[in-house]
């Protein structure tokens, strides 16, 4: 699997013209909260998060990628009935990871960007699961067949999208 | 310390991120009102996303409209007959519903009770979800511009579907009753045992706080019982499926709710309901079901039975108190607490009535017996 260490040198650091950074979260949130009325099943994934996952990756900037998964994270908490917050945090803390990540390993490849979210999708999944419980005492049950079947989901519709997304990518 | 701040920014900038958020949220989950400052950041979201969702649903309705309207029209005189054929069942199994009525409500006027009216509603359509499977919510097309308000019971034809939680300008967030922070006062059609529905974290509805040594069997249908003054008296939530034993003193109930909470359309907002002792005043004489079958047999003669040929056109007044004391309001979307049972009964299985409709013709004329309510109007 081509995931190789990498110099700083070789590493690009991609940017996003505004439009673009703004209208992709909120087109993910908006299919995200509008497929589901047909397709149920649809909540398995999470489009909000690889989105986040993505600009994390491309950036490669530790501040931007956080800042990027707190807002992201706190407008899709804003559609649930929960306290702002608990998506928040656990974008927050991926779009840090996920940026880390990325400027230390190549991340343009198919099998590492379906590893990278396949892992991510686990992580934000288990912090909301802590806040949740710990937090707001909601009673959630963690159960690793679904979380890792929806990460599996997940990570398969993440090196589509990441690669219809890489199209908007700019060169700093 | 400086230069350590200086050093560990981004480690920085991250926990200071992640600590407001974690205040934000202690905050939030100390205070029982919303907060403003949070309200507003829920108002601009929906405001940018739900016009997308919005025009997509209006999209799809048309398409779907016009595909059913004017192309696709095989079967619909087929239909057209059933459908006949069902009224007229529908008719029959009214006038015996009525006479049950009638003698409920002369003897709750005798106690001095009050009745449940659901006396106005409005329409909406489901144009998105929050997106969360631990957030079991619906966003519909109607909002404060519309008179909708919180906490206001949210129907369908089938049944309950949950209340509103939050009302924006021209949208509202709806709380369903698989959502495991719902609550709704039940009660159990047969056996009368009263208990709390609640949704669970993995999005099933169970009925709690109904005693271990208590008669439940599956099968039986669970109905509002009014208590929670949110949902009137007597709308439908679900079926039993499932009874178990509980860990305490409580009995683990599932339960099949009567919509199905993932595939919703369209949704009825009760905006108004009225609470006044039933009216045994107007009534006069009963219609009867064989009245009604007399009139579409074509066997029956026509002279010697002018006098009860006046039954219908008497009768037509005389439906069940509650639709007919509604269907008096001057708006034109009321129904009665009654009206999502009967629809129910329509949609999902024929209803018995009083004689098998074999024996009917497959189409009557529409003059024989007026209906209660206009042809193409729901039965309001």
């Amino acid at each position: 699997m081509p995931i190789t260490y990498t110099s700083n040198e070789q590493i690009e650091v991609y940017r996003f013209s505004v439009p673009v950074a703004i209208t992709i979260p909120l087109l993910a949130l908006a299919v995200q909260a509008f497929v589901p009325r047909w397709l149920p099943f649809f909540n398995i994934f999470d489009l909000p998060l690889l989105v986040v996952i993505f600009f994390a990756l491309a950036r490669r900037s530790q501040v931007a990628g956080l800042l990027t998964g707190a807002v992201i994270g706190l407008l899709q908490d804003s559609l649930t009935i929960h306290p702002l917050g608990l998506y928040g945090i656990s974008k927050t803390v991926v779009g840090y990871g996920a940026s880390s990540l990325g400027v230390k390993l190549d991340v343009e490849n198919a099998g590492s960007r379906f590893l990278v979210t396949l892992f991510f999708y686990v992580v934000h999944e288990f912090v909301y699961f802590l806040i949740a419980r710990g937090l707001v005492r909601l009673s959630l049950q963690w159960s690793w067949w679904h979380e890792l079947g929806s990460a599996l989901a997940n990570a398969i519709v993440a090196i589509a999208l990441f690669a219809l997304l890489d199209r908007f990518k700019q060169r700093t | 310390m400086e230069n350590l701040i200086t050093r560990y920014r981004n480690v920085t900038i991250l926990v200071a991120v992640l600590f407001a958020q974690v205040l934000g949220l202690a905050v939030q989950v100390k205070r029982t009102s919303e907060n403003q400052s949070t309200r507003l950041i829920r108002v601009w979201t929906t405001d940018a996303i739900t016009p997308l969702e919005r025009g997509t649903v209006l999209l799809h309705l048309g398409i779907r409209d016009l595909w059913s309207d004017y192309v696709n029209l095989r079967g619909v005189r087929r239909e057209n007959r059933e459908l006949k054929q069902q009224i007229q069942q529908l008719r029959i199994e009214q006038t015996r519903l009525s006479e049950d009525a009638g003698q409920a409500r002369r003897l709750q006027a005798l106690l001095g009770f009050k009745e449940q009216f659901i006396s106005q509603t409005v329409a909406a359509q489901v144009i998105g979800t929050s997106g969360s499977e631990q957030s079991r919510s619906v966003y519909i097309d109607k909002g404060s511009r519309d008179g909708i308000k919180q906490d206001m019971a949210v129907i369908t034809a089938d049944g309950v579907v949950g209340k509103v939680l939050r009302v924006f300008a021209t949208t509202s967030q709806v709380l369903l009753i698989n959502d495991q922070t719902s609550g709704v006062g039940a009660i159990l059609e047969k056996s009368r045992l009263q208990g709390v529905l609640r949704g669970t974290a993995t999005g099933e509805v169970v009925l709690e706080k109904v005693m271990a040594d208590e008669p439940v069997q599956s099968g039986e249908k669970v109905l509002t019982s009014g208590g929670d003054q949110i949902f009137p008296k007597g709308l439908v939530v679900g079926t039993i499926t499932k009874v178990a034993p509980g860990s305490d003193l409580f009995m683990k109930i599932q339960v099949n709710p009567a919509v199905d909470l993932g595939r919703m359309e369209e949704v009825l907002v009760v905006t108004q309901v009225e609470e006044k002792e039933p009216d045994v005043t107007a009534s006069g004489p009963p219609l009867r079901a064989s009245d009604i079958l007399a009139q579409r047999l074509p066997s029956v003669p026509d002279q010697p039975v002018a006098e009860p040929a006046k039954a219908p056109a008497a009768g037509v007044t005389l439906g069940p108190r509650p639709v007919a004391a509604v269907s008096s309001h001057a708006a034109g979307n009321a129904v009665s607490p009654s009206v999502p049972q009967l629809k129910s009964t329509s949609g999902n299985a024929s209803p018995q009535p009083a004689k098998p409709s074999a024996s009917q013709p497959d189409t009557a004329p529409e003059t024989q017996a007026a209906p209660t309510t206009p042809p193409g109007e729901p039965p309001q």
